[in-house]
């Protein structure tokens, strides 16, 4: 049995000086060597509760109760020079944003070397020289002078990520804490991240803390599972345990969630949202949202309970939920059916950015109430090709896109109106597509101002049915974006589009930016929208995963080239490319084979 | 006087602090904290928020303070004034005294009278100058912002050009060319201060630019105007704000110091900076004459400069809470 090394012991967070309680009754411990995942969904506290363990909270938020003890030293009993030596040097850090974490005015090897030097790692300059070559060839990186001469900015996403690693693990810390780290990165280069984690905590039996809302990522790297909600650790558990059979409702929504590459079933989202600190109800937090929930949840917390080993659970209704069957399952097996209608739009284009040819030859057909997705890493040439089609590409484009056998201007601009809004655009982060000056009954009502001609009560009745069409009731009119969550504001985004009545919806990977929750959510949603309306879409994402409920067609891109293009089940069961395979053997994914009990 | 010692270098540094975030609209996809904005809460204007939050600050409490002491005084003056600021009502540099509680100035009018009614000219023009400086500031900015081609280089080549005169050098020349005219003045002091506006409004603009909101509009085929207008100027009020305020210490310094070179009003008009000048020459006999028009030209100056502090760190703080939350 391995030695315990983490302790936390009812840890209590609260907002200062409002003293809204953000976690609370918090309870960890972690193995050597041991890689545990906390998973939640926005607003659950998980990012608070991972930051405290280095007796760190962001602005705004304080420890109030509770002990964190790393081996036999008392955390948040540590100040000044003692709290510094700790962090970086027994636990370190590793921020979801790499960009961010780098200092972007220093060259990297400096910044490599300040951490040596301040912890005193090595006695002589040659000594930190070779730890830093060490480090790098650790996390897979070159540690040529040149290489190490460059700045921030001159690396990719994937190699700052693990530039910060390396610092991350360049004191040989006992713990290493990680937010999130491959949120922002493509499925390719986060399975480079997620194979170099693995290699370096197993090399030297560093134990992990891994944050993420997204369990597939977790699936296959962590030993045990912690799930937040609300504040709370609900349950704990080894991960196997908690796949094949979770013991509380919660996880096995987020289970449900989660897309499943090797067969297709219903991806189902949680209803409502996490709830906020200070807006959390009385009784079990996910009583409001739970299908098990009985008067007693909402009255009284339930306690932690062991349900087996280092498993516990927060449930009133744990042995009920036991009992159902594992929620994985592949439920839906009939294929997706081809409508067999003729090409809607046709795209032959080779466009260019600057100078520079990005799409070359690409050659596809949008079919009238069918999806094609279009997948690829970042910088495949996947948005640009979307945007030929939406209009919105400012550079040169040659050869012809065709829209019911009629070819289109180049700018959404010079299109007639009938084309304007025959073909929508969805982007793929609601932060930034929402004017946040305006509220949402102003954004929704542009569309229809420019293509129709409503009278102010067919406005409004208008405006209620499009919300109606996304599952928002009309309160949200007279908010601002900023008054909605990510998933409510990408729901807004697509009323806009469905407000101008389109038949074409580009999606731009609209669900990169949100929880998988959510992300269920917004797929349920599109695939609804597409059976019911009859849309032709076209759905960009990295996600292989996510494209077999939705899409009957795939087309895989690749360096501004078609590498594959053929009907989805086909393309995922056998890829005849290279690149193909490769992707697919990158995307997350929580095996079938690990939820047999 | 000079206009430097009026704006504490971070002034200048909040007014263009957008220039290089876009923090205003793009969040981060985790926020675990809800610091702000209750749901469903309907909440005012931008422009009206920022102030009610800068009134909580001290620097602002004071600095309108200053300001509203000066800006009463000048509309209420002119009706308290014991004589005709005109009227020859005591010796030339006379000392204080029952008749003239501030003195007399160089020939003899009455100071308190003359301080009284000399405001409003300050005032009244250094407003104008700041308004005629923001339109045509913040319209080049923008439309340059927005147009990201070469019509955006001639324009900011061109503000480049008017930003290489000194401001006062410029002004002189056009009135020694034009004559010494009110309009003249305005219009010279508002076109020095608009190309450093048209900076920072340009590259502000050119961060809004980049939202998606921005590229949804246009796939909707809103019109260039309509997205100037509707989608991009909203976004922009705090900087606006920030820059108005910072321009208005500029101006009022300005406008006060070529009257006192003799190039804004003329004799016998009653005019802070006017007057300066007219008695400077009996600073020693009889100081008041001097000293009160400096003085309250300075309060002025630094009340509208502290006002502006505080909108700016209100800003700030806004930005942060609804950044994170």
């Amino acid at each position: 049995m391995s030695r315990i090394i983490l302790t936390v012991r009812d840890l209590e967070i609260a907002l200062d000086p409002s003293g809204v309680e953000v976690d609370r009754d918090v309870n960890l411990e972690l193995v050597e060597g041991e890689v545990l995942g906390l998973v939640g969904e926005t607003a659950s506290g998980k990012t608070t509760a991972a930051t405290s363990l280095l007796n760190f909270q962001r602005r705004g938020a304080k420890i109030v109760g509770g002990s964190i003890r790393i081996d036999d030293r008392d955390v948040l009993a540590l100040g000044g020079s003692q709290l510094r030596e700790l962090r970086g040097g027994v636990i370190s850090y590793v921020p979801q944003d790499p960009g961010s974490a780098l200092n972007p005015a220093l060259r990297i090897g400096p910044q490599l070397r300040e951490v040596l030097e301040f912890h005193g790692f090595g006695n002589s300059e040659a000594e930190r020289r070779t730890r830093i070559e060490e480090m790098m060839a650790e996390v897979l990186l070159p540690s040529t002078e040149e290489f190490l001469r460059r700045y921030p900015h001159q690396l990719s996403g994937g190699q700052q990520q693990r530039v910060v690693l390396a610092m991350a693990f360049a004191c040989r810390p006992k713990i290493i804490v990680l937010d999130e780290p491959t949120t922002g990165l493509d499925v390719t280069t986060q399975a480079h991240v997620l194979d170099t984690i693995r290699d370096l905590v197993t090399a030297h039996r560093v134990a992990a803390v891994y944050v993420t809302h997204d369990l597939a990522v977790v699936a296959e790297l962590t030993d045990r599972i912690a799930v937040m909600y609300a504040g709370r650790l609900v349950e704990i558990g080894p991960a196997a345990e908690l796949f094949a059979g979770a013991s509380h409702p919660y996880t096995r929504r987020l289970l449900q969630a989660v897309p499943v590459l090797t067969g297709r079933r219903t991806l189902e989202g949680i209803p409502g949202f996490a709830p906020r600190p200070g807006h959390r109800p009385a009784g079990c937090a996910f009583a409001p949202r739970c299908s098990y929930a009985v008067a007693k949840c909402s009255a009284e917390m339930p306690p932690e309970e062991i349900v087996g080993q280092m498993h516990r659970v927060r449930c009133w209704r744990h042995k009920e939920v036991e009992t159902q069957a594992p929620l994985l399952a592949h439920d839906d097996d009939r294929p997706l059916e081809s409508c067999g209608q003729e090409g809607l739009i046709t795209v032959r284009v080779t466009a260019w950015y600057g100078s520079r040819e990005v799409l070359h030859d690409i050659d596809i057909t949008l079919r009238a109430r069918e999806c094609l997705a279009l997948v690829g890493e970042s910088g495949s040439g996947k948005t640009t090709l979307a945007r030929c089609i939406a209009g919105l590409h400012r550079f040169r484009i040659e050869g012809d896109i065709a829209f019911q056998g009629k070819g289109l201007p180049r700018l959404a601009r010079d299109r007639p109106r009938a084309i304007r809004h025959a073909i929508q655009y969805v982007f793929q982060n609601p932060y930034s597509a929402l004017n946040p000056r305006k509220t949402i009954a102003q954004i929704l009502s542009q569309p229809l101002r420019i293509f129709f001609d409503y009278t102010r009560d067919q406005r409004e009745d208008r405006l209620a049915e499009v919300l109606d069409l996304v599952s928002l009731d009309d309160t949200v009119l007279s908010r601002y974006p900023d008054q909605l969550s990510g998933g409510e504001r990408q729901r807004v985004a697509i009323a806009r589009a469905l407000a101008a009545e389109p038949t074409v919806l580009i999606c731009d990977e609209v669900t990169s930016w949100l929880d998988v929750s959510v992300q269920a959510s917004i797929i349920q949603l599109l695939v609804r929208l597409q059976t019911e309306i009859g849309l032709c879409m076209l759905f960009v994402t990295h996600n292989l995963a996510l494209i077999r409920s939705i899409a009957y067609d795939v087309a895989v891109m690749s360096e501004g080239r078609i590498v594959e293009y053929g009907p989805t089940d086909d393309v995922l069961a056998d890829p005849q490319v290279d690149y193909t395979r490769k992707l697919l053997a990158d995307t997350p994914k929580i095996e079938v084979a690990q939820l047999k009990t | 006087m000079s206009d430097e010692h009026l704006v504490p270098p971070g002034a200048r540094f909040v007014g263009t602090r957008e220039v290089g975030t876009a923090e205003g609209f793009v969040d981060t996809p985790e926020h675990d904290l809800g610091l702000s904005s209750p749901r469903g809460k309907q909440r005012r204007s931008e422009w009206v928020q920022l102030l009610l939050e800068a009134l909580h600050y001290r620097v602002t409490q004071v600095g309108l303070a200053m300001f509203l002491l000066i800006v009463t005084l000048v509309v209420v003056g002119p009706y308290v004034a014991p004589h005709s600021p005109f009227e020859f009502v005591t010796d030339p540099y006379a000392k204080p005294s029952a008749i003239a509680w501030l003195g007399g100035d160089c020939l003899g009018r009455d100071v308190l009278s003359r301080v009284l009614c000399g405001g409003r000219s300050v005032l009244i023009l250094s407003f104008s100058a700041t308004a005629i400086g923001m339109v045509l500031g913040v319209s080049t900015g923008l439309v340059a912002g927005y147009a990201r081609t070469v019509v955006s280089e001639v324009i900011m080549r061109g503000l480049d050009v008017l930003l290489a005169f000194p401001q006062i050098v410029f002004v002189l020349l056009l009135i020694s060319v034009l004559g010494p005219q009110r309009w003249l003045l305005v219009l010279g002091v508002g076109v020095t201060l608009a190309p450093p506006i048209g900076r920072v409004v340009y590259g502000t603009t050119m961060n809004v630019k980049e939202g998606d909101f921005v590229l949804a509009a246009e796939s909707l085929g809103v019109s260039h105007l309509e997205i100037i207008s509707s989608e991009i100027l909203p976004n922009i009020v705090s900087p606006l704000m920030v820059e108005f305020g910072l321009n208005l210490t500029f101006a009022i310094g300005t406008i006060a110091s070529l009257s006192f070179l003799g190039f804004g009003m003329q004799p016998p008009a009653p005019d802070w900076g006017l007057m300066i000048n007219e008695n400077r020459v009996g600073l020693v006999i009889q100081p008041y004459s001097v000293l009160v028009p400096t003085a309250l030209i300075a309060i002025l100056a630094i009340g509208a400069n502290l006002v502006t502090d505080g909108v700016a760190h209100a800003m700030i703080g806004l930005e942060r809470d609804t950044g994170s939350a």
